[in-house]
């Protein structure tokens, strides 16, 4: 690992000034994704800014039909905390389902959606669940946040202070599983808003995604085998070392209807 | 340029000079001789170098020094009484024999405690799911399941497993 400067500020102003002022400075929450990769030394940022002190960051809090998640909660508290699992238990299953328990103490909520790892699972439930990000500086729709690989619609000076979930009426999330890295190979969140569906899918794509059809039919019948006839289409998607983006269009239909199963 | 860290390891105050790239692994372990914490893979798979910290399990190679400013720090070599009676889960993982080479047991033996004491009663299918990030490349898993399974929930470990 490059050596850095390190900075624990004790207010979100300082922090803001730290990333104005340091010439690649970096934000660290949990640090689960960048301290691996810099010590893979693809990156080497000349500032390390940790959001650890930031205690109005973190915890969650019912906020009229919503859920309020601090950006710097931690994934174990997401998935052990009472209102998340009564009002949005889809959500709390994510939580518990991203990596390991170690990795969950640490890694956060407002690291995860930051990064916009393809494979992460956070991305499905914000785009699926409709949730606004909260900046320093404004509100962002799940629809606007996510451009692609690892490039969110955050700006240089801007930092994640909390994600909203609005509450849904049924929801559900299933991934299949890396069974070495966790990840989700594909994950797909399905969500139900009164006469409104949304479907966000993670993993298969370079950034996640809404199944728009899959969407148009579970508004007709909120049912999976609507789903049965209908495929994604494998050309976004992505082929790795781990699947081709046949697999990936093929995973994306059975994941949905597994989500809709236990919504 | 070091910075210093103060933070309480087994129940002591210790401080050391730390770079800001230290791992909380290489303090503990080069500077504080705790060598009982295991570094295997160094990519937060492997968990042999599961720690607590302020009562959670982490991956003490994903951690910086820095960010452990001010923590109360658990290790293997914390575990045990003064007197050197073992922790009930060290003992359950002597009983069951839950090592092989014994390098993934420090990690596993925290982990354990952690998974314990988060989740009384849990059976073996969620006790083998909390074990996602802790691996044996022994393959001797089922000593150690049944280790932790004998204290987070006595009633589920059906037969011993001598070896």
């Amino acid at each position: 690992m490059h050596n850095f400067d390190y900075h624990a500020p004790k207010t979100l102003d300082s922090a803001l000034a730290l990333l104005r002022d340091k010439e690649d400075g970096k934000i660290i929450a949990g640090g689960m994704t960048l301290l691996p990769t810099l010590k893979q030394r693809l990156a080497a940022p000349s500032d390390l800014i940790d959001l650890a002190a930031l205690s109005e960051m973190k915890g969650v809090r019912r906020d009229g039909n919503g859920i309020v998640i601090g950006a710097m909660t931690t994934h174990a508290e997401v998935a052990a905390n009472g209102d998340v699992q009564s009002l949005i238990p889809a959500l709390s299953h994510l939580a518990g389902v991203i990596g390991d328990p170690a990795v969950r103490h640490r890694g956060t909520i407002g690291g995860s959606v930051a990064n916009a790892d393809p494979a992460a699972d956070y991305p499905a439930a914000v785009v699926g669940l409709n949730a606004t990000i909260v900046t320093n500086k404004r509100k962002i729709a799940a629809d606007d946040f996510f451009v692609s690989l690892f490039e969110t619609a955050l700006e240089r000076d801007e930092i994640i202070t909390s994600v909203r979930f609005p509450i849904p009426e049924r929801a559900g999330y299933e991934k299949f599983r890396h069974p070495a890295s966790g990840y989700a190979v594909v994950g797909v969140m399905v969500a139900k808003f009164g006469d409104k569906v949304r479907v966000g899918v993670t993993g298969a794509a370079g950034s996640a995604f809404r199944a728009s059809d899959f969407e148009a039919a579970l508004e007709k019948n909120f049912s999976s085998e609507v789903l049965l006839g209908i495929a994604v289409s494998p050309d976004d998607l992505l082929s790795d070392i781990h699947c081709t983006n046949e697999y990936r269009a093929h995973l994306v239909n059975v994941m949905a209807r597994r989500a809709i199963a236990a919504a | 340029m070091t910075t210093k860290v103060t933070l309480t390891v087994n129940g002591q105050e210790r401080s050391a000079e730390v770079e800001p790239r230290t791992l909380l692994v290489e303090l503990l372990r080069d500077q504080l001789g705790l060598t009982g914490t295991h570094v295997g893979c160094d990519t937060t798979q492997c968990g042999c170098c599961v720690i607590h910290v302020n009562d959670k399990a982490v991956k003490s190679c994903t951690m910086l020094a820095v960010q452990a400013q001010g923590s109360n720090i658990l290790t293997i070599e914390g575990l045990a009484a003064p007197d050197g009676t073992l922790h009930p889960m060290q003992e359950a993982f002597r009983e069951h024999h839950g090592l092989q080479c014994g390098f993934c047991t420090p990690g596993m033996v925290m982990m354990g405690v952690d998974i314990a004491r988060r989740l009384p009663g849990a059976d073996e299918k969620t006790v083998r799911e909390q074990l996602e990030g802790n691996l044996c490349r022994c393959t001797g898993y089922q000593g150690i399941v049944e280790a932790i399974l004998s204290v987070a929930n006595p009633g589920a470990v059906k037969e011993h497993h001598h070896a």
